[in-house]
């Protein structure tokens, strides 16, 4: 499956709050298959840059560019936060309601919400209240909503912050597993190990800008820019 | 002294025994706010999640008027309620003036400032709490209040009792468009009124025991239901 909404086009696109430039202007485009990985140091924009694709973030200056109407696109997107935001209702709800608000009945919606919550290792947790669940906790959930209503494209904003080893490596298997379903990921990590093993291609942020955008391997065996080699060598970047 | 001292046993033996009168009135009471607190909460929630999810020029007017509105001095408001629905007002045809209605009416204008007010806070507070992720949903503004109200309605519930302490101890108001008529429109507060200045202290204490008790009920209420929201046990 080939989503209809890429390729996607930025075009000087800019994103400011309160006259300081988060991100930006970048210029690229993206096809619309397989895990784009955006890696940077932290301030360097990696948030601000997903939320301008998504369109949680206004843009200040550029475009960006579906290959469908913009509203159309944002129907298919889901976006997973940094900072998981837990619905005050509980574990179960939470992960039924983008069900929910689209009609999708209530058997139906527990049914499918079960699986998830297996997938993500929270199959025993359906009852508790999210908002007191531990931060990893938290994040499988926020993935098992975000994927129960089968986006054709995923934002994740670092979605294994907060993940022992374990849990991580069961992320990455739900993660290429809905590649391989055809969905498409743009992340965003520290972890250069997950980055590694998840990536088709690397977009490398400093300071707003869009160093690099390239083939994985090839970026990780030869960066285009000093600043590249530097980042992958765990050297400080000016 | 003597005379309180015994207005204060004949007081505990009507309550003790349900008096008839005490009864009725103190019915009448609960049937008056309560029906005010239902319609005031209808109109005040709602509004409430609207300011809360909808940006709009005026918006930050409508919420300062509200809280002036919560200053009103309830006489006044019997007042304007009563020329509304006077004989000569431009209400006079329905005849409501003196009551229960007339009452409800009063009442509701004075709590739903106070219920939209208290409700607007929490709503606003859980709206900055959700809004990034319930906009990515695409949920629609219907849904975004409605998703609100849910998930906040210990907080409404909340607002509803602090409306409800109001409408029911309030007496300015509902003495003018009531007129406290005897078995028609006498509640707790105007009769304790009336009792007190024709000195009948064991009936006026009588009823302020029950205006006392459900007062402390209500904040027992709204207490738990405090502890609760912080405990996250929902
Ligand atoms: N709403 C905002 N108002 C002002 N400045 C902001 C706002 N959001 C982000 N910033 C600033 O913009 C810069 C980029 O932030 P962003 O969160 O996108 O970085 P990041 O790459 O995701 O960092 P991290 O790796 O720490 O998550 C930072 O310097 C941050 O302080
Ligand atoms: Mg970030």
């Amino acid at each position: 499956m080939v989503s209809t909404m890429f390729p996607l086009t930025l075009t000087g696109a800019r994103s400011a709050r309160a006259g300081k430039t988060l991100v930006g202007p970048v210029d690229l485009t993206l096809g619309g298959q397989g895990v784009t990985v955006v890696i940077g140091p932290n301030g360097a924009g990696k948030t601000s840059f997903l939320r301008m694709l998504h369109g949680a973030a206004r843009l200040s200056s550029g475009r960006i560019d579906w290959a469908c109407p913009t509203p159309e696109a944002q129907q298919k997107q889901g976006f997973v936060f940094q900072r998981p935001v837990m619905l005050r209702r509980s574990v179960l709800e939470n992960i039924i309601y983008p069900l929910r608000i689209k009609g999708v009945s209530r058997t139906e919606a527990t049914r499918r919400a079960h699986e998830w919550a297996e997938r993500v290792g929270l199959g025993d947790m359906l009852g508790r209240a999210a908002p007191v669940l531990s931060g990893g906790e938290q994040q499988k959930l926020a993935l098992a909503r975000a994927l129960i209503s089968s986006p054709e494209l995923l934002f994740l904003d670092e979605p294994c912050a907060a993940l022992d080893g374990r849990a991580m490596i069961d992320i990455e298997k739900i993660l290429t597993d809905a590649r391989a379903g055809g969905t498409r990921l743009i992340m965003s990590t520290h972890d250069m190990g997950q980055a590694r093993r998840l990536a088709d291609e690397v977009i490398f942020l400093v300071h707003g800008q869009a160093l690099e955008h390239a083939p994985a391997a090839q970026f990780f065996q030869s960066p285009a820019t000093a600043q590249g080699r530097a980042f992958l060598n765990g050297d400080i970047i000016a | 002294m003597n005379d309180i001292w015994g207005g204060l046993t004949q007081a505990v033996w009507l309550v003790v025994t349900l008096d008839a009168e005490l009864l009725e009135i103190s019915l009448r009471s609960l049937q008056v706010s309560v029906s005010a607190l239902i319609v005031a909460s209808l109109i005040a929630m709602p509004l409430a999640a609207f300011l809360s999810v909808k940006r709009f020029r005026m918006r930050r007017a409508v919420i300062a008027v509200l809280n002036a509105l919560m200053g009103l001095p309830p006489v006044v408001v019997g007042l304007v309620v009563y020329v509304l629905l006077s004989r000569s007002g431009p209400l006079g045809v329905l005849g409501l003036l003196f009551s229960p209605t007339a009452m409800i009416i009063a009442q509701v204008i004075i709590i739903v400032p106070l219920i939209a007010s208290i409700a607007h806070q929490s709503l606003r507070d859980l709206w900055q709490e959700y809004h990034d992720l319930l906009i990515s949903m695409n949920v629609t503004q219907r849904q975004k209040m409605a998703t609100l109200l849910w998930d906040a309605r210990r907080a409404l519930l909340t607002a509803a009792l602090a409306g409800f302490g109001r409408a029911i101890g309030e007496v300015g108001a509902i003495m003018v468009v009531g007129g406290n008529i005897d078995h028609a429109t006498r509640v707790l507060t105007t009769a304790i009124a009336l009792e007190t200045g024709k000195g009948e202290f064991a009936l006026a204490l009588a009823l302020g025991f029950v205006l006392i008790a459900l007062a402390i009920a209500i904040n027992l209420a709204i207490h738990w239901l405090g502890r609760t929201e912080r405990e996250g046990a929902w």
